[in-house]
C-alpha cells in the first residue's frame, strides 16, 4: 500500500514537472534565445560575475545553444530511423561530424567517433588498446595526466599491468631520452596529455607520437585543453587517438570525441547498436553532437583570438600580478603553454580562502590547494613538479576564455593583491611585510609540530 | 564547493583575534601533513589563577581552517587551561554551526594547537599521536588509518563488520570499494585472503533497526569498543545463529557503540524478545480510536528522540494525517545526507508499534501529499 501510494505520487509529480517543462519551451520559442548572462555567478548580485576559470568548464556560446535548440523539439527523432525525422537528425549529426573534422585536421570524418565525455574517451582509448592487443602488459603516460586517465591506469595496475608513469622537471617538461628507453614492444599504448589543465603546459606529443609510431607503439593523447585553443592537424602526425570534450570548447557537458586514426586496432567500450560505426553504441546525443558541430566551428574561427586576443590579456593579468604581489610566480612552463592560462603560486596562504575571498568579489579562479580537490592531497601536478607545499598550497589557476575582456582582467590585477595581502597577515609564515623566516621583528621563523 | 554553514563563512570573512597576542606567555604551533594546513595560536595566561585572558592565533589553510581558529579563541577566552583543555574538536565544529565532514580534521588541528599551547605554558613537550589517512568514507568521515587499526584491533573480515564498528560504509555505499581494498590490504598481510560476503539468497529481511544518525567513534573511543566488542564478535552464539538473529546482533552492536550501554541492552533484549520481528507485528490488532494513535506515534517519536540528540539532531511530531505522519527533522539532522535513511528508521518503528502501515514524511511534504 504504501509503494502504491509513493508511485501514485511520483506520477502526479512527473505530470507537473512535465507540464513545467512544456510551457517554459513554449515561452523560449516566444522569447529571445540567448538568456546568457553571468551574473547570477557573482555573490554581489550588482555586478556582474568575472569567470576566469574556462579550464574547468565553459559557457555555451549563444550561437550554440541557438544551433541545438530544435534537437530537443521539432527535430526529436532518432537518427537511425528510415523516415525523415530521422533523416534530419542524421544529417545533423553528419554536418557536426565534419565541422569536429575540421577543427582536428582528421583526414576522413569516419575517423571521429562521439561519445558522452572526454573521461569516456580516455578510457575508450586505453581499454581498447588493452584488449586488442593483450600480449602487450605495459602502459605509458606521465605523472601529471588527468584522473581521467590517471585513476583509470592505477586500478589497471591492479589487473596486472605495469604503468610507467614518466616524472616532470620543476616547469613541468618530460624527459623525452627517458621516454624513447621505456619504448618496447611490450607497450600496448602511450597515453600523454596535449596541455596540462592546471599549468598549461604543453607536451611534445607530435613528437612523442612519431617516437611511439617508430617502436611500433600506439600513441593516444588527452587533449581536451587543447582543442578549440591551438591549431591541430591530425593528419599531419601520427596520433593514433585523441580525446576532446566538448564543455571545454563552448559546447555543453555531456558530449565529448574520440578521434580514432583510420586503420588503428579498436575494441568498443560500449557495444550494442550500429551507432558510430560500431565502434559506440548508443542513441546518438543529437542535440549536443550538432552543439559541438557549432562549437568547433567557432573555435576554427577564434583561433587568431585565441592566439593574440586571450594570451595577450592572459600576459597583462600574469604582469600585473606579479609586479604588485611579493613571493609570487608562475608556475610551469611560461614559455610553452596554452594561450589563455596562468597559474600563479601565492606563498604562504592557502588557495581555497584565496578563491573564497575572491568569490565574495565575484571573481570565478580555481586552485591547486588541497582543500579545494575534494581530498586533502594537493595537486598532484604541484607535487609533481617540486613545488614545495607552502607554494602548491597558494596556487591559484585563472583560465581565460574569448569572451574574457580587458576591463574584466583589470578589475582582477586590482582585487588580488588586497585578497593575498589580508591572508598573508593572517598566516603564521609571514611577518608584516616578509616571510617569517626572513623577519627581523619579534616572531621567530615558524616551525610547527606536525602530525 | 563546499557547503559550509554561514557562521563558518561568517568567522572566515571576519576572523576574530588574528595575529599574534603580543605579550603572550604560551605559543603552540602544529601543522596536518596531510593537507599542509598550519597554525600558531598565542595565549596570554594569568599566571595567579591559569585563565586564559587573550587568545590570537594565525592560520596557514583554507577557509574552514581558518574559521576554526577564530572559533577556537573565541570559545576558550575567559576560560582557565584545564576548561580550555576539555574543548574538543566538536566542540569547535559545533560553534560553527558544523563543519563538511571532509573539514572536521580542521577543527582537530585548533584542538591540538590548544593542547600543544597549553604544554608549552607548563613547561612540558607536547607531541601528537594523531595520525590521519585518506578520507574513505564521506558520509561519517572515517579515513583509512581508523579502518585499518579497527580491522586489526578486531579481526574483522567483511565490509558489515568495518561499517558496525566504524561507521564507515553504513551510509551511501559508494565507498565499499575501498573498504575492500583495505580489508585485502590488512588481510593479505595477516596472511589471510579477503572474501567477499556471498550475495543473499533472497533480499535480506528488513528488521527493526536502532534508529540514530550514525556516529563515528573518536579514536580513544576505537581501543574500548574494541575491547567491549570482541568478545561479541567471537562468541559461539553470534557466529552459529540464523541470519534473522544476526541482524539483530548487528543493530545491538550498532546501538552499543553509542556511549550509551543501558540502552544498548535494553535494545538488544528487545530485539531478541522479539524473534518472530514483523510477522507478529503485523498481525490484527484492535483498532486504535485517533487520539490513542496520535499518542501512540508521539510515544515512538519521543523514544526516538535521545538517539538523534546525541548526535546533535532532533525530530519533531508536526501531523498526522490519516496514514501520514510529519515530522520536522531539527538541528544536524535537518539537511544531513542521511535524512531519508532516518526518516525510513522511524517510519519502520511507528509502523511495527502501530501495527499498521504508515508514511512517515518530512513536514515539506505535507503540501504535496495533501493535494495527492
Amino acid at each position: 500500500m504504501l509503494k502504491s501510494l509513493a508511485k501514485k505520487e511520483e506520477i502526479t509529480r512527473s505530470r507537473e514537472a512535465a507540464k513545467a517543462l512544456r510551457e517554459d519551451a513554449k515561452k523560449r520559442r516566444l522569447g529571445p534565445t540567448n538568456t546568457m548572462s553571468l551574473t547570477s555567478m557573482s555573490s554581489d548580485q550588482t555586478t556582474p560575475g568575472i569567470y576566469l576559470d574556462n579550464n574547468a568548464t565553459t559557457m555555451v556560446a549563444p550561437e550554440v545553444v541557438e544551433a541545438m535548440l530544435p534537437y530537443f523539439s521539432e527535430q526529436f527523432g532518432n537518427a537511425s530511423s528510415m523516415h525523415q525525422f530521422g533523416d534530419r537528425v542524421g544529417r545533423a549529426i553528419k554536418t557536426a561530424r565534419q565541422q569536429v573534422q575540421a577543427l582536428l585536421g582528421a583526414e576522413l570524418d569516419s575517423e571521429i567517433v562521439f561519445t558522452s565525455c572526454g573521461t569516456e574517451s580516455d578510457s575508450t582509448a586505453i581499454l581498447s588498446a588493452l584488449k586488442a592487443q593483450p600480449a602487450r602488459r605495459e602502459i605509458i603516460t606521465t605523472v601529471v595526466e588527468h584522473p581521467a586517465v590517471l585513476s583509470l591506469c592505477e586500478h589497471l595496475e591492479k589487473d596486472g599491468y605495469s604503468v610507467h608513469r614518466l616524472e616532470v622537471d620543476e616547469q613541468g617538461r618530460l624527459d623525452l631520452a627517458h621516454y624513447q628507453s621505456l619504448l618496447s614492444d611490450q607497450v600496448a599504448i602511450v597515453s600523454v596529455m596535449w596541455a596540462n589543465n592546471e599549468t598549461g603546459t604543453l607536451f611534445p606529443v607530435e613528437q612523442m607520437a612519431e617516437m611511439a609510431r617508430e617502436a611500433g607503439v600506439m600513441f593516444h593523447t588527452d587533449a581536451v585543453q587543447a582543442v578549440g585553443k591551438l591549431p591541430i592537424d591530425l593528419k599531419t602526425t601520427a596520433i593514433d587517438m585523441l580525446s576532446l570534450s566538448g564543455h571545454k570548447l563552448h559546447a555543453p557537458k555531456g558530449i565529448g570525441v574520440l578521434y580514432l586514426r583510420r586503420g588503428t586496432r579498436f575494441r568498443p567500450l560500449l557495444r550494442g547498436g550500429h551507432q558510430e560505426r560500431g565502434r559506440r553504441a548508443g542513441t546518438e546525443n543529437s542535440a549536443s553532437i550538432v552543439a559541438l558541430g557549432k562549437a568547433c566551428e567557432l573555435a576554427q574561427a577564434h583561433l587568431e583570438t585565441e592566439r593574440t586576443q586571450v594570451a595577450a590579456l592572459r600576459d597583462r593579468l600574469e604582469q600585473g600580478i606579479l609586479e604588485v604581489v611579493p613571493n609570487s610566480f608562475v608556475t610551469g612552463d611560461p614559455s610553452n603553454r596554452l594561450p589563455n592560462t596562468s597559474n600563479i603560486a601565492f606563498e604562504f596562504i592557502e588557495g581555497e580562502a584565496i578563491l573564497l575571498l575572491l568569490n565574495k568579489l565575484g571573481i570565478a579562479a580555481s586552485s591547486g590547494s588541497a582543500c579545494t580537490s575534494g581530498s586533502l592531497e594537493p595537486s598532484h601536478v604541484m607535487r609533481a613538479m617540486g613545488i614545495p607545499f607552502t607554494a602548491a598550497h597558494g596556487t591559484t589557476r585563472f583560465s581565460l576564455s574569448r569572451y574574457t575582456t580587458a576591463e574584466e582582467i583589470e578589475r582582477v590585477i586590482e582585487a588580488v593583491p588586497p585578497v593575498v595581502a589580508q591572508l598573508r597577515k593572517l598566516s603564521p609564515y609571514w611577518d608584516q611585510d616578509r616571510p617569517a623566516t626572513e623577519g627581523q621583528g619579534h616572531q621567530a621563523s615558524f616551525q610547527p609540530a606536525y602530525a | 564547493m563546499w557547503d559550509y554553514s554561514d557562521t563558518v563563512k561568517e568567522h572566515f570573512f571576519n576572523p576574530r583575534n588574528a595575529g599574534a597576542v603580543a605579550d603572550s606567555n604560551a605559543i603552540g604551533e602544529v601543522g596536518s601533513l596531510s593537507c599542509g594546513d598550519a597554525l600558531r595560536l598565542t595565549l596570554k595566561v594569568d599566571p595567579e589563577n591559569e585563565t586564559i585572558l587573550d587568545a590570537g592565533f594565525q592560520t596557514f589553510g583554507c577557509g574552514s581552517a581558518i574559521a576554526s581558529s577564530s572559533a577556537l579563541t573565541e570559545i576558550i577566552k575567559g576560560m582557565t587551561l584545564d576548561q580550555a583543555l576539555k574543548v574538543s574538536n566538536q566542540d569547535i565544529a559545533d560553534y560553527l554551526d558544523g563543519l563538511p565532514p571532509e573539514k572536521m580534521h580542521c577543527s582537530v588541528m585548533g584542538r591540538e594547537a590548544l593542547q600543544s599551547a597549553v604544554a608549552n605554558y607548563r613547561g612540558e613537550v607536547w607531541s601528537d599521536d594523531h595520525e590521519e589517512g585518506a578520507m574513505i568514507c564521506k558520509c561519517f568521515a572515517v579515513d583509512e588509518v581508523l579502518i585499518e587499526e579497527t580491522i586489526r584491533a578486531n579481526n574483522l573480515s567483511s565490509v558489515e563488520e568495518v561499517s558496525n564498528y566504524t561507521k564507515a560504509g553504513g551510509g551511501c555505499s559508494a565507498c565499499h570499494e575501498g573498504i575492500e581494498e583495505v580489508l585485502a590490504r590488512v588481510l593479505a598481510s595477516q596472511g589471510r585472503s579477503f572474501q567477499p560476503s556471498e550475495p543473499p539468497a533472497k533480499a535480506p529481511e528488513r528488521k527493526r533497526v536502532a534508529v540514530g544518525m550514525p556516529l563515528m567513534p573518536t579514536r580513544a573511543q576505537t581501543s574500548v569498543l574494541a575491547a567491549e566488542q570482541a568478545p561479541a564478535a567471537v562468541s559461539p552464539t553470534a557466529t552459529s545463529t540464523t541470519p534473522r538473529q544476526q541482524t539483530s546482533a548487528v543493530s545491538a552492536s550498532a546501538t552499543s557503540s553509542s556511549k550509551r550501554p543501558a540502552a544498548a541492552a535494553e535494545s538488544s533484549v528487545v530485539a531478541a524478545g522479539q524473534p518472530d520481528g514483523i510477522e507478529s507485528k503485523t498481525a490484527p490488532r484492535p483498532k486504535l480510536s485517533n487520539l490513542a494513535r496520535i499518542r501512540r506515534i508521539e510515544q515512538t517519536i519521543e523514544s526516538i528522540r535521545p538517539n538523534l540528540q546525541r548526535d546533535h539532531g532532533d525530530v519533531e511530531l508536526i501531523d498526522v494525517d490519516g496514514k501520514n505522519v510529519f515530522v520536522k527533522m531539527v538541528g544536524a539532522c535537518s539537511g544531513c545526507q542521511l535524512a531519508s535513511v532516518t526518516l525510513e528508521g522511524i517510519q519502520e518503528r511507528i509502523c511495527e508499534d502501530l501495527g499498521e502501515l504508515v508514511r512517515v514524511l518530512p513536514e515539506q511534504a505535507m503540501a504535496v501529499a495533501q493535494r495527492a
